[in-house]
């Protein structure tokens, strides 16, 4: 998966932030919608698109989606 | 010899937690929100000076009530719960007296989580075949909200008080078949009460706030929810197909799916995973919540009704709990 639709997928698990908001630099946990229903959602969601487990602790050690991207590609 | 499912009933207390409610006391969060995502509507939750033995009797007086089955036949009782009345003694034995149960009969506590029907029934089971007992009634019953931080909107909305009393004999309406089962107590912490207990008696008053601002404290039930999912995640898929052979059947021999019902967006994230088609996966928590070990029973009694189970169905049933532990079985109608 690039970048961009890691980006589009990011995105959709947050159902009030409008998607024109959300690019690579953007840092998701400042986001105001930012909770832990959203983050359980991101981490199902690279299970199910990487079949990749990320942890809690991954989610903290990321600021940008780009960041969590590449953990992701790293794991 | 063969064990099987006699009778299920049910119990939820009166007061009931909608979501409303909860979006009033959390602004951060909508009904829709809570629906679309949760998947629960409302949850039943009992009042200060009702407990899950309280549940219990009720579920039991119903599964009685109008039935043929005299409560003399019963020879032993299990309670599964982690609400007990008191430190000691087991609930079980309290439920004896206020159930008029024959003092002939066993009675002991189980104590398990979301697990902890499967668990009773293996148990159940392993009594009528071996002939040590002749009609188990096992009794699932919890009272979560009573652990619950007041500002803890997660497992509030999550969570349901409610039990279930189902009856296992030598004859009935579902075979019980084999059993796979799991545990790993490195997750013990993940979910847990720590303070009420030998190693904590006392509350440790260490009140912090996660990541997400959600309350965290040795006195109050603790989910770590990320860990959590994972663990279901990694879990669910291996046991399924450990039961399913263990059964000796496929994924296409099972015409229903019931699992333990924690709430919609763990459901539909197994049924994703597994690849199970919507309509032989039952849901059930819309009105009651995740009710801990009784949501299982609730969830057949559910379906029996509105007729998604039918006769010569075969039903898979899967659970994962705090423990962690988990296990499954296959029960044929």
């Amino acid at each position: 998966m690039e970048l961009n639709d890691f980006v589009k997928k990011i995105a959709a698990e947050f159902d009030e932030t409008p998607v024109e908001k959300f690019s690579a630099s953007v840092k998701f946990k400042d986001l105001e919608e930012w909770g832990s229903l959203t983050a359980l959602s991101i981490i199902s969601m690279i299970d199910e698109e990487f079949d990749k487990k990320i942890t809690g602790e991954d989610l903290r050690s990321c600021g940008t989606i780009e960041e969590l991207y590449n953990l992701v590609l790293a794991k | 010899m063969k064990a099987y499912i006699k009778k299920i009933e049910y119990y939820l207390p009166e007061s009931v937690l909608t979501n409303a409610q909860i979006v009033e006391k959390f602004p951060e969060w909508t009904i829709e929100k809570i629906e679309n995502k949760i998947g629960i509507r409302t949850r039943h939750v009992v009042k200060e000076d009702e407990t899950a033995s309280d549940l219990a009797c009720q579920a039991v007086e119903k599964l009685f009530t109008g039935s043929s089955f005299a409560k003399e036949s019963v020879d032993c009782l299990i309670f599964c719960s982690q609400s007990p009345d008191y430190i000691l003694p087991s609930t079980a034995c309290i439920l004896q007296k206020r159930l008029g149960l024959l003092d002939s009969i066993a009675a002991y506590d189980v104590n398990l989580g979301c697990s902890g029907w499967i668990y009773g029934i293996s148990i159940a089971k392993g009594l009528v075949c071996s002939g040590i007992s002749k009609n188990v009634l096992l009794v699932t019953a919890e009272t979560y909200s009573k652990y619950l931080h007041p500002q803890d909107k997660g497992n509030r909305t999550i969570f349901g008080d409610g039990a279930a009393a189902t009856l296992i004999s030598d004859n009935g309406i579902a075979e019980i078949g084999n059993f796979v089962f799991g545990t790993d107590g490195a997750g013990a912490e993940n979910l847990i009460v720590k303070c009420g207990g030998a190693r904590n008696r006392y509350p440790l008053n260490d009140l912090s706030f996660d990541d997400f601002g959600n309350p965290k404290s040795s006195d109050y039930l603790y989910m770590d929810g990320a860990s959590i999912l994972n663990y279901t995640l990694d879990r669910i898929p291996t046991l399924v197909y450990d039961v399913l052979q263990k059964n000796d059947i496929g994924i296409e021999d099972i015409d229903l799916h019931i699992y333990h019902q924690a709430n919609r967006y763990i459901a539909n994230l197994q049924r994703r995973k597994l690849k199970i088609d919507v309509e032989k996966y039952y849901h059930c928590y819309e009105e009651c919540g995740n009710t801990v070990s009784s949501t299982i029973p609730i969830a057949i009694f559910e379906a029996l009704k509105d007729g998604s189970i039918q006769k010569g169905y075969k039903v898979l049933s899967v659970a994962q709990g705090l423990g962690y532990s988990w296990g499954g079985c296959v029960l044929t109608f």
